[in-house]
C-alpha cells in the first residue's frame, strides 16, 4: 500500500516534470520598449566598421549562407546527429530576416540562446560560445546586420527528430550543458591573451568543432579545445594546445598566425571545415587578434598521452605497400622525409592533421586531395590531386597507415573498412 | 633542420641505401602525369648533388604543378580520359565557359561532389588564370568507345546535331555550339570528341536538375525537350562522328542563338 503510494508520486512528479518540459512554450517576448539602442546609433559608420570586422571573426556568414546563395539569407542546413537544423535569414528583411527585430531580441539569441519570442533556440546556433560575447560588440554586430540589404528569404524549420523536435526537451539540455556568461578578463593573465582566449572562446567558438561532443550534443568543460570528431561531417578537429602531446604540439606562435592568415604554416595546412573558416573568416582578422589568439593557444596546458597511440601494430607488408605507394605518388611534393616543402606543401611528419587519433583527415585527404583555402597572402596555392579514383581502399590504407608511423609520426594504422566508409561520405 | 629530420626518418624505417636509387627509378614514369616534372626535377637534384640527397622536393613554380588536382583526371593538357568516359576534355574550350562550370560547381548549379569540393575556394582570378590554361591547349582528341546502336539512332542522332527536331520544338546542336560543334567563343563548349558517357550523363543531369545555369536555362529546357532515346541517339552519334579538320572555337557572334539564354545573354528567336 505505502509503496503503491510512492509509485504515484513520483508518477506524479514525472508528468509534471514531463509538462513543464513539453508544453506549448509560455515565455513573454521581450519587450522591445526595454532597447535602449536608437536608429541612430546603429548608424554610425565607426560601429558599423567594427560590427563587419567581428561578424567575420565570428564567421557568420560561413553558417548563414547557402552554396551559391545570397549571403546571410541563411539555407545551409547544418547536418546533427539528431536531424538538419537550417540556418536562418540574418538579413534586414522585416518578414524573413531580422528587420523586425531590435538589439534586445538580439542580445537574447546571441546571449541567452533564445529566440525573439522566447523560444528556445537550437545550440547549432553556437550561443554556447557566444554567451561569452561583449555587449557592445554584439550591438555592432547587430548595427551591421541591420545595415546588409534585405533579402526575402524564408527559413526551414528544423527537420529534427522526436524528442529533439521538441523545443521544450532544451530546457534539460540548456540545464546540462548552458550557462549564459560573460568573458571575465583574467587579471594575472596579460591583454593580450585575454583578447586571445575572448575571442577563441567567444565568437570564434573554436570550442564547438574543437572538442568531443558527447552523445546529447553537448560539452564537458574538461574537454575544452581537446579535439574531436565532428559530428556527421566526417572530419577530426585536433586539439588545440601546442603543449607536451597536444594537437599543436612544437607550433610556434607565428605558425597559428600564419595558418589563419594564409591558410598555410611551415606545420600544415588548413582543409576542410578549417579551410572555410581561414577563407570565410580568420584571413580577414588583424594581425593583432591573430597573435592574441596565438598567444592564447599557445598557453593551453599539456596533455596526458592519447590512449591508443601507436598501439595497434601494422603488419610489415602493409608498411612496405604503403611505403611503396608513397615514394610513387607522394614523395614528389611532400618528400622522402615526409618534411614538405615551406610554403607549397605542408609537411606529413610531425603534421597534426596526419597524426590525429582518428586518422580520418589524412585518409580523407588522400581521397579528395584539393586546394589549400584561397587568401589574400596565397592566391594562387599549389593542390593536391585526389586519389580515390586511383587508389584501392588497402592502398588507401597502406598509405595512410605508413605517413601516419614513418618518421617521428607515432599514430595507429587505418584500416581497409574505414577507408571505403569515408570514400562515400558527404563533401559539406 | 629539414635534412637532419630526413636523415633520422630514413634510419627509424631502415632502409636500405640501394633503395633510395630504386624509389627514385619509380618515380619516372610518372613522367607523363602531373608530378612528372617534379620527378625530374627531384631526379636532377639527387643525382646531381649527392650532398643533398635529403633535401627538399624542387616544385617547379608553374601553374601544371599548382594544378594538380584537376590534372590528375582531366589529363596534363586537359585532354580528359577518354576511355573512361567521364572525365571530359577541357582542352581548347573557350575559357570563359570553363570557368563559368567552376563557379556552377562552387554555387551548387552543377552537383558532382568532387568538382564542388576542388573548386569550393577558388576566387574568380584563379578560376579564370585555370581556365585560360586548359582553353590555351590545342591536342590530339583521344577517341572513346561507342556503344553498339542501331543505325536508325544514329540516323536520328545526326538529325538533332544538324537539324533538331521542329515536332517536338528541339533545336539544332549547331545552332548554339557551331556548325562543326566545335563551340562558339566565349561560352559555349565544344561537344565534338566528348565520350559517349559523358554526353548522356550531361543530358540526363539537367533533366534531374544536378546541373543547371543561370536563368533562363536553354540547355534544361532542350534536355526536357529530348527523350531519353534521343540522349542515346545524340551522344552516340557524336562520339561516332568523324572530327573537323579545324576543332577550334567559332568566333563570337557567329551563331544566333535560336532559344532564351541567360548564360549567352540571348533573347532567342523561336523558343
Amino acid at each position: 500500500m505505502r509503496r503503491r503510494w510512492w509509485l504515484a508520486v513520483v508518477l506524479l512528479v514525472v508528468l509534471a516534470s514531463l509538462w513543464l518540459l513539453l508544453r506549448p512554450g509560455s515565455d513573454a517576448r521581450i519587450p522591445s520598449a526595454a532597447s535602449t539602442v536608437g536608429a541612430a546609433t546603429l548608424r554610425e559608420p565607426g560601429l558599423l566598421a567594427r560590427g563587419e570586422y567581428l561578424t567575420s571573426a565570428g564567421d557568420c556568414a560561413g553558417c548563414h549562407t547557402a552554396q551559391g546563395g545570397s549571403r546571410f539569407a541563411g539555407g545551409r542546413a547544418l547536418p546533427t546527429p539528431f536531424g538538419n537544423i537550417t540556418a536562418p535569414n540574418i538579413t534586414s528583411d522585416r518578414e524573413t530576416g531580422l528587420g523586425g527585430w531590435d538589439f534586445e531580441d538580439f542580445w537574447q539569441a546571441l546571449h541567452a540562446g533564445k529566440g525573439r519570442h522566447g523560444a528556445l533556440l537550437y545550440p547549432a546556433f553556437p550561443y554556447t560560445s557566444y554567451t561569452r560575447v561583449h555587449r557592445d560588440d554584439a550591438l555592432a554586430i547587430f548595427a551591421y546586420l541591420q545595415s546588409l540589404p534585405p533579402v526575402h528569404q524564408r527559413g526551414v524549420a528544423p527537420a529534427l527528430e522526436f524528442p529533439y523536435s521538441v523545443r521544450r526537451s532544451l530546457v534539460a539540455w540548456r540545464a546540462l550543458y548552458f550557462r549564459e556568461s560573460e568573458y571575465k578578463p583574467d587579471p594575472a593573465q596579460s591583454a593580450q591573451w585575454n583578447r586571445g582566449a575572448y575571442l577563441v572562446q567567444g565568437l570564434g567558438h573554436c570550442n564547438e568543432c574543437h572538442a568531443r561532443r558527447d552523445s546529447l550534443g553537448g560539452f564537458a568543460s574538461k574537454r575544452h579545445l581537446t579535439g574531436g570528431e565532428i559530428p556527421m561531417q566526417d572530419w577530426y578537429a585536433p586539439d588545440l594546445s601546442t603543449g607536451h602531446n597536444g594537437g599543436l604540439q612544437d607550433w610556434n606562435e607565428q605558425d597559428i598566425v600564419d595558418l589563419l592568415k594564409t591558410g598555410q604554416s611551415a606545420k600544415g595546412a588548413a582543409f576542410g571545415p578549417m579551410a572555410d573558416v581561414v577563407a570565410g573568416s580568420t584571413q580577414h582578422m588583424t594581425d593583432h587578434d591573430l597573435r592574441a589568439i596565438a598567444v592564447y593557444l599557445h598557453s593551453l596546458p599539456a596533455r596526458a598521452t592519447p590512449a591508443g597511440r601507436a598501439r595497434g601494430s601494422t603488419p610489415t607488408a602493409v608498411v612496405a605497400h604503403g611505403e611503396r605507394i608513397y615514394a610513387k605518388r607522394c614523395a614528389d611534393c611532400h618528400g622522402k622525409g615526409g618534411q614538405g616543402v615551406a610554403g607549397v606543401y605542408p609537411p606529413l611528419d610531425g603534421n597534426s592533421a596526419v597524426t590525429e587519433p582518428s586518422g580520418i583527415n589524412a585518409t580523407r585527404m588522400v581521397l579528395l586531395g584539393g586546394f589549400p583555402p584561397v587568401t589574400a597572402q596565397s592566391p594562387r596555392p599549389y593542390s593536391m590531386p585526389p586519389f580515390a579514383q586511383q587508389l584501392s581502399d588497402s592502398d588507401v590504407s597502406a598509405v595512410v597507415s605508413y605517413i601516419r608511423h614513418a618518421w617521428t609520426n607515432r599514430a595507429a594504422p587505418v584500416r581497409p573498412e574505414q577507408v571505403a566508409r569515408y570514400r562515400h561520405t558527404p563533401i559539406d | 633542420m629539414r635534412s637532419r629530420q630526413l636523415s633520422a626518418g630514413c634510419g627509424r624505417v631502415r632502409r636500405p641505401a640501394v633503395y633510395h636509387f630504386r624509389m627514385i627509378r619509380n618515380t619516372r614514369p610518372l613522367r607523363a602525369k602531373p608530378f612528372g616534372l617534379a620527378a625530374v626535377f627531384v631526379a636532377a637534384s639527387v643525382f646531381g648533388t649527392p650532398g643533398l640527397a635529403a633535401g627538399a622536393p624542387h616544385i617547379p613554380d608553374t601553374l601544371q604543378q599548382r594544378i594538380a588536382a584537376c590534372t590528375t583526371c582531366h589529363g596534363v593538357d586537359g585532354e580528359g580520359r577518354a576511355a573512361s568516359g567521364y572525365f571530359p576534355r577541357l582542352a581548347g574550350k573557350p575559357a570563359a565557359y570553363l570557368a563559368r562550370q567552376m563557379q556552377n560547381f562552387k554555387d551548387g548549379l552543377r552537383k558532382y561532389a568532387p568538382m564542388e569540393y576542388t573548386v569550393r575556394h577558388l576566387s574568380p582570378a584563379y578560376m579564370r588564370e585555370i581556365a585560360d590554361y586548359f582553353a590555351a591547349k590545342q591536342v590530339l582528341y583521344a577517341r572513346s568507345p561507342v556503344p553498339l546502336v542501331a543505325a536508325a539512332t544514329l540516323q536520328r542522332g545526326d538529325q538533332l546535331l544538324a537539324k533538331g527536331d521542329p515536332s517536338r520544338r528541339i533545336p539544332a546542336c549547331s545552332s548554339c555550339h557551331g556548325s562543326q560543334l566545335t563551340g562558339v567563343e566565349p561560352s559555349t563548349p565544344g561537344l565534338v570528341g566528348l565520350p559517349y558517357d559523358y554526353i548522356s550523363a550531361q543530358l540526363g543531369s539537367w533533366r534531374t536538375h544536378t546541373r543547371a545555369m543561370v536563368a533562363p536555362d536553354c540547355m534544361a529546357e532542350v534536355a526536357s525537350r529530348l527523350r531519353e532515346s534521343d540522349i542515346t541517339a545524340v551522344a552516340a552519334a557524336l562520339a561516332s562522328r568523324a572530327l573537323p579538320a579545324d576543332t577550334r572555337a567559332q568566333a563570337a557572334g557567329s551563331v544566333t542563338p535560336p532559344l532564351r539564354c541567360g548564360v549567352l545573354r540571348a533573347t532567342g528567336g523561336t523558343p
